[in-house]
């Protein structure tokens, strides 16, 4: 019973709210001798595993240290570059430290206004009249429950595909922001939510729910 | 229970195949742009959905639901997609779409050497052979019968 994840979206497609819950930690330490036998490249800022998974390491796993002293983008601390250095047989061996790459507030919000087209289309793609947008997506690490108010905003519940009551969990989480976030004076609609109320509120109702299931909520 | 409509995509997005059932909604745009439409949706929910994970993924997205429809999904590893548009309520669509591969587009499309991959598929057999399929599965009853 897990729940990986809140997020909440305004009218106009920004992110106002999120809150991560349990998200589990994936990482991999592991010694490796000359030449590598996996394949590392650079993008986005990160050094990713591009071919070869071994050991829970995967592919799209970034590098974040090498022999215990931390990455940032491609250089080591002392200001070595990574790749180079690891092209050089006397640098070896050597102590690799891999995690899954984390989602940065900046993404969030980018994904947060992705989600808001997706909804529409799906809507406009309907073979039935009168269809809403996604309520549920499911992928085969996680389920996403969207349920958008009248107002036009929407609570998305990123949780584990067994996790039942997740709909009701979604209203709930409506009423708390009805109750903490709307009724703060101090908090203007569409900007994001800053309400210590809110969030102690909200946590505690997400460990019920999964310590006791939806039905003690 | 009823079946919508399908679609499969190549892997570079071209709309291989089109059919329908039971659609009472027509979109209001032509064939080709809606599988534009329906192509970068998919693309974009693949993106969304390979970033929002918390975990590492191996199938990715699976189906989506709305109020009214399920959309399910399966991609080869080679790239080709399948679309089934069902209602709510339909079960096991994934072992239709599998089937759907394994024992109408392997069959009848790949293993016939006048049908280029890559591009429409114009085989009359292939045509008869889905519909076959998706009429003898119990998901499909029309609701005006």
């Amino acid at each position: 019973m897990v729940i990986y994840g809140v997020y909440i979206v305004s009218k106009s497609g920004g992110l106002i709210f999120n809150h991560d819950h349990n998200v589990p930690k994936v990482e991999h330490e592991k010694q490796f001798t000359y030449p590598l036998d996996i394949k590392l490249t650079y993008e986005n800022k990160k050094i990713v595993v591009a071919f070869g998974q071994k050991d829970g390491i995967n592919v799209g796993h970034a590098l974040t240290a090498v022999n215990g002293s931390s990455v940032t983008g491609r250089e080591l601390d002392d200001g070595r570059d990574v790749l180079e250095m690891l092209e050089r047989p006397e640098n070896f061996p050597v102590n690799l430290k891999f995690s899954r790459a984390k989602m940065t507030t900046n993404e969030k919000i980018f994904l947060a206004s992705m989600f808001y087209p997706l909804f529409a289309i799906a809507s406009q793609l309907s073979p039935e009249p009168r269809c809403s947008g996604i309520e549920v997506l499911e992928a085969d690490t996680f389920r996403l429950y969207c349920y958008q108010t009248l107002t036009g905003v929407k609570f998305m519940i990123v949780a584990e595909p067994s996790q039942p009551g997740m709909e009701i969990l979604s209203k709930r989480v409506y009423e708390l922001y009805a109750d903490y976030a709307l009724k703060n004076p101090f908090y203007s609609l569409e900007m994001p939510i800053r309400c210590e109320l809110f969030e102690t509120n909200l946590q505690n109702l997400l460990e019920t729910v999964e310590k006791s299931g939806i039905s003690n909520v | 229970m009823t079946i919508h409509n399908l679609y499969i995509f190549s892997k570079s997005g071209v709309l291989l195949y089109y059919a329908e059932w039971n659609r009472l909604n027509k979109s209001g745009i032509t064939k080709e742009e809606e599988a534009k439409l329906m192509y970068g949706m998919l693309f974009s929910i693949k993106s969304f959905v390979s970033k929002i994970s918390p975990l590492d993924s191996k199938e990715g997205f699976l189906y989506y639901k709305t109020s009214k429809y399920t959309l399910h999904y399966l991609e080869t590893p080679s790239g080709l997609k399948f679309v089934l548009n069902t209602d709510n309520v339909a079960q096991n669509v994934r072992n239709l779409l599998q089937q759907l591969y394994s024992q109408v587009y392997l069959e009848y499309v790949v293993k016939n050497p006048l049908c280029q991959l890559n591009e429409p598929i114009q085989s009359e057999l292939f045509k008869l052979k889905v519909d076959e399929l998706m009429k003898n599965s119990p998901i499909f009853l029309n609701r005006s019968l």
